[in-house]
């Protein structure tokens, strides 16, 4: 089977969020990365891409961006995807993220899809669904956990208070988070080496629309400064959750 | 491997959402647990009750799977003019494509305009494919009402709790998932008409197939819970958790840890609270022995009230609290549950 | 003159970094409460290449430069110096020494699994009664014809009881001087070698240190590398490599420290403002970053010399004598930075105060390294 994993270029967690404009993220000095819940679920395809390379013959990582997220590429090829492609776009919503990806792979014949719940930057939550919808596949939501062997497909989905196993066709999307994987895949010397030579292949965006766009930012408002309570009077902090807060 | 063909799936149509001479409408997607509703899916039907009433369009629920005539017609106490149900056995299981098919066509019958989710596991599975397909644009985990109608602006928060994103919609549709606890509401007092809805699409099954379900038993989700009671590394191990647990039970809280907790095994993944864990937006999260790392806090950023308990004064989680106290939690602990038990009679 | 660092090298940086702060930071401080070996973090970084990553790929190494080298070690030291010294001991000392001076035969056979990070390497050239003046071996290997007799004791040989493959300096003709003096491989286990227990060190106490005894341990004439009498030039040239490796420790040590310290002023309170904002506490970090940049700046200057092929002995003393000073004195700082937070384990960087000390004495002491800077200036070679 071959599988396809959307990868979104975002700033570091630690990175101090400003902007330059009133509807602009200043990037200037960013750390970029790959998103983390993109990175989990690269991971898990690269682990059955490396166990059953009989059964997951290609591993191919995407992401619509500007030259800049080649880097990041770089580093999927280098956790051990096969190849990659950037779709040359600056997308300004989640739907021209998907659309541009359906526009790129529709003709592929990729058999399972990956998506990370959301970017850490953004917090879309609609690149995944979209592009199942796009691309006419049925796709499964909440996904923390996917086994893949020679005789199926089993993937765990997340519901309130506890999970689903379920045994899945493909062709499929998923769209994953915790649990996905333990931990984002640190690439070795050996991927770094051969990431050198594994292919990138930009491909021009196709004209699409954009419904909708971020008009502005404000940042949140200064906290209160926290009141202290001292530890030898906590009578006077259960009288605030009783009276206050009507906790209980 | 068997293969399924790209004709056994429905194909979808969308419509151009313009309406003339009809009655426009807003679609509220109400979610239920094994026939029960939530609070949160109150919460929605006021929220989408209220934006019918900012632009002159009626309020309209949409539950699919079996749900009692009693427990459907409690959406009308919260703004709902009409519920549509549609109840048949074989599909009471979340199918993405399908009920994302089913929502667009009781959408395109009803003039819907607008339709709203929850920002739950089912409402960010479905508005994304139903945006699609209504060509609609979409905001998740809007904060709040749309700030202006004209254009149609919603904040949401971004770059994981450190901005507020204003999304202006320019497409006619639009499609928006709330996040929890951001809309405060009331009974109205009213009533609906309930109806049943038969879906033209035929339902086939996705070659999925369900083999285990594997259910925490007994204790309160922590998304649904009003009080969320939390430990951290301070807790200093796994054996020291029954004050917590004695505390979440008098507050009828649901129980939470930071990630290296977690990571340490002392509690289980769920529990998980964070920016990689869940997201919760309780009234009350109580932070016992957490310094509050950037990660932590993204995950509870939208609590309405936090008190932290830590023996660091420089932590960084008396950033973000409304109250703390500087002590060792150990000692604080039971004696934070006598006075809550005093308090309580 | 180019300054940034390529997409690769940020890479591998990035690598190094995230297995420092995600797997490392986890049981640092108690290992080293208990001085106990970090096994499972030497085989991961095996895994990931890191234990002979400067090794070409034919020979099963990661086939990288010594500047991709210098920022790896940094970011490992900011850490975990003992889990960096390991590693350098592996590359710098023993793996390149193999690689460059041995035969196609020794490399097959000892530098294979020494890159692969299977087995680990450890350089015995220092004795009880020779440190710094190594020209003075005591420990013998006399030639008896299709094999060398090894006797004597080495000191202080980090690696010494984890390593398999040992690199032992030894006389062979002590009429000869220092030119009679040659390099052996010896297998760990071979009959006749004891160690002395586990030194019990101020710092950098996780890695393994210990002193070890030859009592007539038999070594095929195969084993030796290079031609009768090269040890000593071996032994020179292969540490002019160690030192980058050790600077770059040095570098990282007094970086973590020197993060810690900025973290530290930031959010703690004195006088009613934020300990950074009072200009004693400012003006130290202000020194101690402009003298660790110089350090980097050593660092990756001489790492360039090397990947260029240029002579860098010179370069790499005065980078190992610079980051070495810099480290002790930035790690003291931050230490009082922290005030009585600095002097408690928790809070690291009391245990980077007493790491840094180590890289002012071994592969070469600070004085040492002065001997060559100055030994260069005399002869107006820069």
């Amino acid at each position: 089977m071959k599988i396809l994993v959307c990868v979104s270029n975002v700033p570091d967690t630690t990175t101090k969020v400003r902007f330059s404009d009133a509807k602009t993220f200043d990037s200037t000095g960013v750390q970029w990365i790959i998103n983390p819940w993109d990175e989990l679920s690269l991971t898990r395809a690269v682990e059955f891409r490396e166990s059953i390379p009989a059964v997951v013959e290609k591993v191919t990582v995407i992401n619509v961006g500007p030259a800049l997220t080649e880097a990041t590429l770089r580093k999927a090829l280098a956790i051990g995807a096969d190849d990659a492609i950037r779709v040359n776009a600056d997308p300004k919503d989640a739907f021209a993220v998907a659309f541009q990806i359906a526009e790129a792979v529709r003709n592929d014949g990729y058999d399972l899809i990956l998506c990370g719940i959301e970017s850490s930057d953004y917090n879309g939550s609609a690149v995944g669904g979209m592009l199942a919808e796009l691309l006419d596949m049925p796709n499964l939501s909440a996904v923390s956990g996917l086994n893949i062997t020679a005789a199926d497909v089993m993937v765990d989905r997340d519901i309130d208070g506890g999970k689903e196993v379920l045994k899945v066709q493909l062709p499929l999307l998923l769209v994953v988070q915790k649990g996905i994987a333990k931990d984002a895949r640190i690439p070795s010397m050996r991927g770094i080496m051969t990431a050198r030579t594994k292919p990138l292949v930009v491909k021009e965006a196709v004209a699409g629309d954009t419904y909708a766009e971020i008009v502005g930012f404000d940042l949140p408002q200064a906290k209160a400064k926290c009141k202290m309570i001292d530890a030898e009077n906590l009578a006077e902090l259960a009288r605030v959750m009783h009276e206050e807060i009507k906790a209980f | 491997m068997k293969k399924l063909k790209h004709s056994d799936f429905q194909y979808h149509h969308s419509y151009s959402c313009t309406f003339k001479n009809s009655i426009m409408s807003v679609l509220i997607y109400s979610e239920h647990t094994e026939g029960k509703f939530k609070k949160s899916a109150f919460e929605l039907v006021a929220y989408g009750a209220a934006i019918a009433n900012s632009i002159g369009s009626k309020a309209i629920a949409l539950v699919i799977g079996k749900v009692d005539p009693q427990e459907l017609s409690k959406l009308g106490n919260y703004g709902a003019t009409t519920v549509f149900n549609i109840a048949d056995g074989s599909i009471d299981h979340l199918s993405n494509h399908l009920f994302a098919a089913y929502i667009s066509q009781v959408a395109e019958k009803e003039g819907a305009t607008v339709v709203v989710f929850s920002h739950s596991n089912t409402g960010k599975a479905l508005a994304p494919r139903l945006a699609v397909r209504m060509k609609a644009g979409l905001v998740t985990a809007a904060s709040g009402l749309p700030t202006t109608f004209e254009p149609f602006i919603v904040k949401k928060s971004s770059f994981t709790g450190k901005a507020f994103a204003k999304v202006q919609i320019n497409t006619n549709c639009k499609v928006l998932t709330l996040a929890p606890n951001s809309y405060p509401f009331s009974e109205t007092g009213g009533t609906a008409s309930i109806e049943s809805f038969s879906p033209s699409v035929a339902a086939k099954p996705a070659g999925t197939q369900l083999t285990d379900v594997q259910k925490q038993t007994g204790k309160i989700l922590l998304t649904d819970a009003d009080t969320v009671v939390s430990g951290g590394r301070g807790m200093k191990g796994p054996e020291n958790w029954a004050p917590i647990e004695e505390l979440a039970d008098l507050l009828g809280a649901g129980t939470a840890c930071s990630r290296p907790v977690a990571d340490e095994g002392w509690r289980p993944h769920h529990e998980h609270v964070g920016q990689t864990g869940k997201v919760v937006a309780p009234n009350l999260y109580i932070a016992l022995g957490i310094s509050g790392a950037i990660q932590h806090l993204g995950g509870i950023s939208s609590s309405k009230f936090i008190i932290a308990i830590n023996k660091d004064p420089e932590a960084p989680i008396f950033e973000a609290a409304d109250y703390g106290v500087i002590g060792d939690v150990q000692k604080i602990l039971p004696d934070l549950i006598t006075e809550v038990k005093k308090a309580k009679q | 003159m180019e300054f940034a660092y390529t997409e690769e090298q940020k890479m591998i940086q990035q690598a190094a970094r995230d297995y420092a702060q995600r797997e490392l930071i986890k049981d640092v401080l108690e290992r080293d409460a208990k001085a106990e070996y970090p096994t499972h973090h030497v085989k991961a970084l095996a895994e990931l290449g890191f234990m002979g990553m400067l090794v070409d790929p034919k020979w099963d190494g990661g086939g990288m430069d010594t500047v991709s080298y210098v920022l790896a070690m940094e970011e490992i030291s900011k850490i975990d110096s003992s889990v960096s010294v390991i590693m350098s001991v592996n590359n710098s000392l023993v793996c390149y020494g193999i690689e460059s001076y041995g035969t196609e035969e020794q490399k097959e056979k000892w530098l294979k699994p020494l890159a692969r990070g299977e087995k680990i390497g450890a350089f015995l050239l220092s004795e009880p009664e020779a440190g710094s003046d190594a020209t003075s071996q005591r420990t013998t290997a006399e030639d008896k014809g299709d094999h060398y007799l090894l006797n004597g004791t080495k000191n202080w040989i980090t690696n010494g009881n984890s390593a398999s493959t040992y690199l032992v300096i030894a006389q062979t003709n002590p009429e000869k001087g220092h030119k009679g003096i040659n390099v052996l491989l010896v297998d760990r286990h071979a009959p006749g070698i004891s160690l002395g227990p586990h030194e019990d060190k101020m710092g950098m106490r996780s890695s393994d240190t210990h002193s070890v005894m030859f009592n007539d341990v038999i070594v095929p004439k195969e084993n030796r590398i290079g031609e009768d009498g090269f040890g000593f030039k071996f032994a020179m040239k292969t540490l002019e490599g160690g030192r980058i490796g050790i600077a770059a420790q040095a570098l990282g040590i007094a970086q973590g420290a020197f993060e810690r310290a900025v973290k530290y002023s930031k959010e703690r309170k004195a006088f009613g403002t934020e300990i950074f904002n009072h200009q004693s506490v400012a003006f130290k970090l202000a020194e101690m970053h402009t003298r660790i940049e110089a350090a980097r700046l050593f660092c990756l200057k001489a790492a360039w010399l090397k990947d260029q092929h240029q002579p860098y002995g010179t370069a790499s003393a005065i980078a190992k004598y610079w980051a070495a000073e810099t480290a002790m004195y930035v790690t003291t700082e931050a230490v009082q930075i922290h005030g009585g937070y600095g002097y408690v384990r928790e809070y690291h960087v009391e245990r980077l105060m007493r790491e840094a000390k180590l890289t002012q004495i071994y592969e070469g002491t600070s004085e040492i390294q002065q001997v060559i800077i100055s030994r260069a200036i005399f002869n107006e070679v820069y």
